[in-house]
């Protein structure tokens, strides 16, 4: 080998470190023409990603089988026969969200967009919905910032947001006895609205936070961090990782043996494909809450046995609440008989919601935040597993007024 | 005092990791002067198949360790006849580019396959539990991985170095057309060699399994930070990737516990110091500076 080989070389290599992860894959797009009496449904979210097996192509499934529903419900008396359900890959990226959203609300006639995980991504679209007076039914982003500072007339948080998420673990885990805290998340907007809600929720319940730990992202390795975290010997460390850098954690936390300390962990944000990931024994015992769960009685598990007869697998909470997103925007619509967006706003707001997915539900109109019954929820025994799936047991239902901040707090003004 | 000990021992545990799985990057292209963009692809397909045959054919981490590369190095192989060895001819570029698409398509595949959410894995009941040595705290399996690495390093310098196939190896990467003038046919050697960085790649994957999540993209940011490695340690140099993935090591660990934020830019800060310092590496030959 020679010298120009070896300068080729270290080029190629500078390159690699300069171009770091790449993502791949064209998105899906849709056509037509927006013509009346069409109705189209955009899904957009990951399709290829880390997100794609918490909501992704099925999420795109539980909204046909809402279309489905709504079809037969209504049969003859349908206000609009030809619905469309398109979906679109954002891959995650707030400048391709961005993008995609002004092309299916301006070229794909798009009358609401669902979905839309990656809160960076999620505030993008919802600044398209507000330009162009299209409605926006968020389901799996979590940040408080689009139902408070950047809220608007067209854009409604479905399911879930990191309020949700800290006040039910953080102030439950607290009350529970474990009140000293040290806090890992990742260095990006999810992962410090997670710490400070946490830190707020924990503070509130009489507990203290002795230190919070920000981490690269995306992340392999967490033995140091979890060492120094370890080192205040605290009653519960909280990580607010996520996807693969939770599974990380968990697994670099139970080889560490801070378990045998006394020391527990609580997580910020679990899905259930992530105890199907890592294996539930992993979990055990694990407390996080979640917005839903598809065991927690005879209609969800029913809905959950059709959704896994579409899909061949159970279903997480952003599937449940793209169903139930979908479904009510079609109600509205129904009720509205028009799709104008300001008539279906209007008949969403202030309107109370039970459905499978939303228990003692109700779309708050000051702020568009759909509050809702949320769960603790615990990760059985390996021993309790009766069936594939079967991996939390709800220990409280947190009602709907306490699960979410009040609509005095928020800081939205439309 | 006993922190910056534990910290220390943790730095060299993942540092002998990283040795390890640099090494496989270093010894391709030091033999063929191919950038191989699949490494991190190929560790993550040896920590999948490990997953894969725990689940289907109840293949425990011991058997994995001793099937995985084997199927890797069978792999590489395949790799390197269908496609790496048209392209040595040219610029190393091309390899790169070739490896960097073969990246892309092995992630989707597996993606395809297995989803996003990742596989589980058990390790075995030997490995897990702590050690104590005397007031520093490693886990079991990271001790396990420590000695393991190390051993593959060492017999891969000793044959390097003490055996007959090491020294045409040697020579025929860094003298080649001496080594043809001698009679020795490099280009003989040039496939096996692919092999066994691929093999080795596989095997990291192998170790990663219990304690590293197992997804179709878990190789993608550790390749980056075996690519610092190899660049810090000189570009094809054996002893160079062994030594600076044990610097790296240290450096992330000592980053986490004492400037959490910068743990992972401190490896490309000493990268870019290194490269300041001697553009060809700590253990780079000088003609790489010309």
């Amino acid at each position: 080998m020679n010298s120009k080989q070896i300068r080729a070389g270290a080029a190629a290599m500078t390159g690699v470190l300069l171009l770091g992860a790449c993502g791949g894959g064209g998105p899906g797009g849709s056509g037509g023409d927006f013509t009346d009496g069409k109705l189209v449904l955009a899904i957009l979210n990951d399709q290829s990603g880390i997100y794609k097996d918490a909501s992704g192509p099925n999420s795109v499934k539980a909204v046909r089988m809402a279309v489905a529903d709504y079809k037969e419900k209504y049969g003859d008396k349908a206000v609009v026969d030809d619905i469309e359900v398109t979906s679109t890959d954002h891959q995650n990226k707030p400048d391709i969200a961005n993008t995609k959203a002004k092309e299916l609300y301006e070229r794909g006639g798009a009358d609401v967009i669902l979905d839309v995980p990656t809160s960076s991504a999620a505030l993008a679209v919802a600044n398209q919905a507000k330009s162009h007076k299209k409605l926006f039914l968020d389901v799996s982003a979590a940040t408080t910032e689009l139902t408070g500072g950047q809220c608007n007339k067209y854009t409604f948080q479905w399911a879930y947001n990191t309020y949700m998420l800290a006040n039910g673990t953080g102030t439950t885990v607290t009350q529970n006895g474990d009140k000293k805290w040290h806090i890992i998340y990742p260095d990006y907007q999810f992962g410090q609205d997670m710490a400070k809600s946490f830190t707020e929720a924990i503070k509130g319940a009489g507990g203290t936070v002795q230190g919070t730990i920000p981490t690269p992202f995306p992340n392999d390795n967490f033995a140091t961090f979890l060492t120094k975290a370890g080192s205040t010997n605290p009653d519960v460390i909280g990580t607010m990782q996520a996807g693969g850098d939770l599974i990380n954690v968990v697994k670099q936390f139970n080889e560490s043996g801070l378990k045998d300390k006394g020391i527990n962990l609580a997580v910020g944000l679990m899905l259930i494909t992530d105890i199907h990931s890592l294996g539930v024994d992993q979990f055990a015992g694990t407390m996080f809450t979640d917005a839903w769960y598809w065991n927690m009685d005879a209609e969800s598990r029913g809905w959950a046995d059709r959704f896994r007869d579409e899909t061949g697998t159970r279903p997480t909470f952003e599937h449940a609440g793209n169903y139930s997103a979908a479904l009510q925007y079609l109600e509205a619509v129904q009720e509205a008989g028009t799709d104008d967006a300001d008539a279906v706003v209007g008949k969403l707001e202030n309107k109370k919601i039970n459905d499978v997915f939303l228990r003692n539900g109700e779309v708050r109109a000051k702020d568009h935040l759909v509050v809702h019954d949320a769960y603790l929820a615990r990760v059985r025994e390996p021993s309790e597993v009766k069936e594939p799936w079967d991996y939390e047991e709800i220990v409280t239902t947190i009602p709907a007024a306490k699960a979410f901040p009040p609509a005095e707090a928020s800081a939205c003004s439309m | 005092m006993n922190a910056l000990l534990q910290y220390a021992v943790q730095g060299l545990a993942a540092g002998s990791f990283y040795a390890l799985a640099a090494l496989g990057l270093a010894i391709i292209f030091g033999v063929l002067g191919v950038v191989n963009f699949a490494h991190g692809a190929f560790y993550m397909l040896g920590a999948v198949t490990a997953a894969v045959l725990l689940d289907t054919l109840n293949l425990t981490l011991w058997w994995s360790l001793l099937v995985v590369p084997v199927l890797m190095f069978a792999f590489g192989v395949v790799v390197e006849r269908l496609f790496v060895q048209w392209l040595l001819r040219l610029d190393a570029l091309y390899n790169f580019l070739l490896t960097f698409g073969l990246t892309l398509v092995l992630v989707e595949l597996v993606k395809q396959k297995y989803g996003v959410s990742g596989l589980p894995y058990k390790p075995p009941k030997a490995l897990q539990g702590r050690v104590d040595l005397a007031g520093v705290v490693l886990p079991r399996y990271q001790l396990f991985v420590f000695l393991f690495s190390v051993a593959i390093c060492v017999l891969v310098w000793l044959v390097m170095t003490q055996t007959r196939v090491g020294m045409i190896v040697r020579a025929s990467t860094e003298k080649p057309e001496l080594a043809r003038a001698l009679g020795i046919n490099v280009g003989r050697w040039v496939t096996p060699v692919f092999g066994f960085g691929v093999a080795i790649a596989g095997l990291a994957g192998v170790l990663a399994a219990p304690f590293r999540a197992i997804t179709a993209d878990m190789g993608n940011n550790f390749a980056i930070i075996l690519f610092a490695v190899v660049v810090i340690g000189g570009l094809g140099s054996i002893v160079g990737a062994v030594v600076a993935g044990f610097l790296v090591g240290l450096v992330e660990a000592f980053g986490q516990a004492y400037a959490p934020t910068f743990a992972q830019i401190l490896i490309f800060v000493l990268m870019a110091l290194v490269i300041l310092v001697r553009p060809a590496g700590l253990f780079g030959r000088k003609e790489a500076t010309a």
